[in-house]
């Protein structure tokens, strides 16, 4: 171990205090997301009700539906559990697609330069420039209501901000001397990209991932409640949604919209925790990372 | 092994390429096989460009490159390929020219698993990488280790063992020992003067130190500004350059 | 009278691996206008040693002993009167001009701060001592000089400012850290030839690894591995008839001397051997050597030694 890095980690003493302060709110927002995972794969067993069976409408909370029921009589805490379902599974998948896209591209674009990289990074400003929310409302409202649709509108709207930090790793890295060696090995482009220059870009990656799930659910709960999601799944933005078109809101029914809208933030509070966590966790150990 | 004729590498910049700096401005020599030939010259001079010209990491722009006979320059992207494990380099800093998520045991065995020395079963390449890794002395127990565990020295000596993994003929060394600790670089300099030997290698090293690059070539080629000035025998060329020896101290004692 | 009197130094810190004893039990004197060369390699803690000295360590860093600097303990003073030192009558030259300078800050500025922090002149009167001061470090056009920012400069200016930087309040004693590594023979000659000028009636520390610098401009070496001072004396006498196995190892290990190499490689500061710090390297070990830690003992000619050969 070299010496230098002997006296430097006490140094980082100070600093440890940084990562367990980050570490607190990295476990925070685990514990959070853990809870509503564990919601969304047992809920069959932690609802009381099917959420698709219609019973007595316009209930108010009380113990045999602890949050009422809506309008046509669905028991609404069995609808919030399994809407974790899909809003968790809209988000993941949404964000897992726009970084795929966004990795592709930021790889390419980096490695490749020229007019590639120029194509590439004037798309990439076009997109940026236009409005996200009602270029994903035009787009959405012209494809039919299904939550393919709606994975597939974040997804390729979403991609951007991840294929910018994707391509400045990839222009720091193409330039050290292991990326050299690689091409003087003989190698082939696509080899030099996914071997070697994918690896070292993976922590910027993960931590933009966490990231984009939070952003890719407020945009599914948006969409949804402005009526453009896929009315025969149950997500938060649905039943916010409903919520409103049913006069929830003015009715003064706080137990048709709090509790989804809860639901919402306290998911992305626990994407954020931990996305801003890792960022910081992967700063603090660049020594591995950071060439 | 080695002869190079009038190669030119000229960067252009600004908007019309107006701005053209002349870094290798028609430079010609050659390099017998088995021999060393030290390049020296101030920070600048454009031996940095040159030793990745030989290699084709850069693009020349003019002139003529023949490796063992063929003329690199004109080769085609897949022929290319297929000749550069022919011909390596060793960089001037250890801790960037390994992979930092690669274990040091898998970088070596990188070339057998690309299939550059044949076909190998598992078992074969693992036995290969640590006969390499004792060969360059590193320890076995180094062979899961990642490069930020390792000193720069003990960097530098697994660049090696990858190197010689590849087998190649010929090898530009471009300042390798110059970001290493004295005592290291003697140790790695020794060392590549042993492979040197050991796998009969011809040797393009480039330095600013005229001492090392006496101690290591046979010929040695002065560069200024983008032309060789003076190519000899080592002993003359650093008698008549001793302005390029960074030990002048020293020699007095 | 010794200008700066360090008595049994040490300086640790405490890592999740284990304790680093970067500097143990050091004793280094530097009188009035001497120029004390500090020579080792990565790691061996000299910079920690240099960096003891103005206190610049994180608070983590364990210092005991005692560091006598015009009679008074700078170690016992509060954090004020120590900033007040800084600067002022020590100075520290910085390892590494590139990142030892802010790049949003022009040059000229970094210079004059520590002017106007020490002197209370106003920022005319310390812009324009600060002119003063590059125009004394040899950078042409100083005017206009002053007015860019570090990455217009290059590696040889960048050192120049730092040491223009060091110089600002006129200190007693600089300690200047690697000032010519990365440099090219020709920048590292002239830069030389600047300290050996500025520092005419100072005193300095020099820390390097480069023999032939510390032969350039110091009157006496002191050669350090592994935390320990090994050898210490006048430069030429060190030089030429080095004493240490270690510093015989480093001297046979310079190009113009063979490239021989010293085996092995300097042990981790928290895992140190027992007996001689060297020993495992030494070509000349002895029994003794593998159990019994040396003691510095005075040879003769003003020179000291840590080896069991000489005593």
């Amino acid at each position: 171990m070299s010496q230098y890095s002997d006296v430097f980690k006490s140094i980082k003493i100070r600093s440890e205090l940084v990562i367990l302060e980050s570490n607190r709110a990295m476990l925070m927002g685990l514990v959070l997301l853990i809870t509503f995972l564990f919601l969304a794969v047992f809920a069959s067993f932690i609802a009381p009700y099917d959420p698709w069976e219609i019973g007595r409408p316009f209930l108010r909370p009380s113990l045999e539906h602890p949050l009422g029921t809506n309008d046509i009589g669905q028991d609404i805490f069995s609808e919030l559990i399994y809407s974790t379902r899909i809003s968790l599974f809209v988000g993941i998948f949404a964000a897992s697609v726009s970084m795929v896209l966004g990795t592709l591209i930021g790889l390419f674009s980096g490695y490749l330069r020229g007019v590639v990289d120029e194509a590439l990074m004037g798309l990439t400003d076009v997109i940026l420039v236009l409005p996200a929310l009602p270029l994903m409302i035009i787009l959405a409202a012209h494809l039919s209501p299904s939550i393919w649709n709606i994975i597939l509108v974040i997804g390729c709207l979403w991609w951007t901000s991840t294929a910018r930090v994707v391509r400045s790793r990839v222009l720091q890295l193409r330039e050290m001397p292991f990326v050299e060696a690689a091409r003087a090995l003989g190698a082939g482009d696509a080899y030099v990209v996914f071997r070697h220059i994918l690896p070292n870009t993976l922590h910027v990656i993960f931590a933009k991932f966490v990231l984009t799930v939070a952003g890719a659910m407020l945009t599914e709960a948006s969409l949804s409640f402005l009526g453009l999601g896929d009315p025969m799944q149950k997500s938060w933005g649905m039943m916010l949604n409903y919520a409103f078109s049913r006069g929830g809101f003015i009715n003064g029914y706080y137990w048709w919209y709090l509790p989804p809208g809860i639901c919402i933030s306290l998911t992305v509070l626990g994407f954020v925790l931990l996305g801003f966590g890792l960022e910081r966790w992967t700063q603090n150990n660049s020594d591995f990372i950071n060439v | 092994m080695i002869e190079v004729c009038d190669l030119k590498k000229y960067f252009s910049s600004g908007l019309l390429k107006k701005q053209c700096v002349k870094s290798v401005d028609g430079v010609s020599f050659h390099i017998a096989r088995g021999d060393t030939l030290g390049l020296v010259g101030e920070s600048g001079c454009g031996k940095t460009t040159l030793g990745r010209l030989l290699l084709r990491l850069i693009e020349p722009t003019s002139g003529q490159i023949f490796f063992d006979g063929t003329d690199i320059s004109r080769l085609n992207q897949r022929e290319l390929r297929r000749i550069r494990p022919r011909m390596q380099m060793i960089f001037q800093d250890p801790d960037s020219s390994l992979n930092p998520r690669m274990k040091i045991g898998e970088s070596i065995a990188e070339p057998f698993r690309l299939g550059l020395r044949g076909k190998s079963n598992r078992r074969e390449i693992r036995d290969r990488v640590l006969e390499l890794i004792e060969t360059v002395g590193l320890n076995p127990e180094h062979v899961n280790r990642y490069p930020h565990q390792l000193s720069g020295g003990q960097n530098q000596r697994v660049v090696l063992a990858r190197i010689l993994a590849i087998n190649p003929d010929f090898i530009v060394a471009d300042e390798p020992t110059a970001s290493l600790d004295v005592s290291v670089q003697a140790q790695i300099l020794n060392l590549i003067q042993d492979l040197k030997d050991e796998y009969d290698l011809t040797l393009l090293f480039i330095s600013h130190d005229m001492e090392i690059v006496r101690h290591m070539s046979d010929r040695i080629a002065v560069m200024e500004e983008g032309k060789i000035v003076d190519i000899g025998d080592s002993e003359i060329v650093t008698e008549a350059h001793r302005n390029l020896i960074t030990d002048s101290m020293l020699a007095r004692v | 009278m010794n200008l700066l009197n360090i008595h049994k130094l040490n300086t640790y810190f405490p890592t999740p691996d284990g304790l680093v004893k970067a500097v143990d039990h050091v004793d280094l004197q530097i009188a009035d206008s001497e120029k004390v060369g500090l020579i080792g390699e990565t790691g061996c803690g000299k910079t920690v040693l240099g960096m003891s000295i103005v206190r610049l360590l994180d608070s983590s860093a364990q210092i005991n002993g005692r560091i006598i600097y015009r009679g008074r303990d700078i170690l016992e003073l509060a954090e004020e009167d120590m900033r007040s030192l800084r600067g002022r009558e020590i100075a520290m030259i910085l390892q590494n001009p590139t990142t030892s300078l802010n790049p949003v800050m022009r040059v000229g500025d970094q210079i004059a701060e520590g002017i106007r922090l020490h002197g209370g002149l106003d920022k005319r009167a310390a812009k324009k001592r600060a002119v003063e001061i590059l125009k004394s470090v040899m950078i042409h056009d100083a005017e206009r000089r002053a007015d860019q920012y570090p990455h217009e400069f290059s590696g040889g200016m960048k050192e120049r400012a730092m040491i223009a930087i060091g110089l600002s309040c006129d200190p007693s004693i600089i300690i200047a850290d690697e000032p010519t590594k990365g440099l090219d023979a020709k920048t590292k000659t002239q830069i030389v030839q600047l300290l050996k000028g500025v520092t005419e009636h100072k005193s300095m520390l020099m820390i390097t690894h480069d023999l032939n610098v510390a032969a350039s401009i110091c009157d006496r070496v002191a050669v350090m591995y592994a935390g320990e001072i090994l050898e210490v004396g006048k430069v030429w006498d060190v030089l030429k008839n080095p004493m240490h196995p270690y510093t015989r190892g480093f001297i046979n290990s310079l190009p113009s001397r063979g490239l021989k190499p010293i085996r092995g490689s300097s042990p981790s500061l928290i895992d140190l051997p027992s007996g001689c710090r060297f020993c495992p390297r030494c070509d000349f070990a002895m029994e003794a050597c593998k159990f019994k830690h040396p003691e510095i003992t005075p040879a003769d000619d003003g020179q000291s030694v840590r080896c069991f050969l000489y005593t």
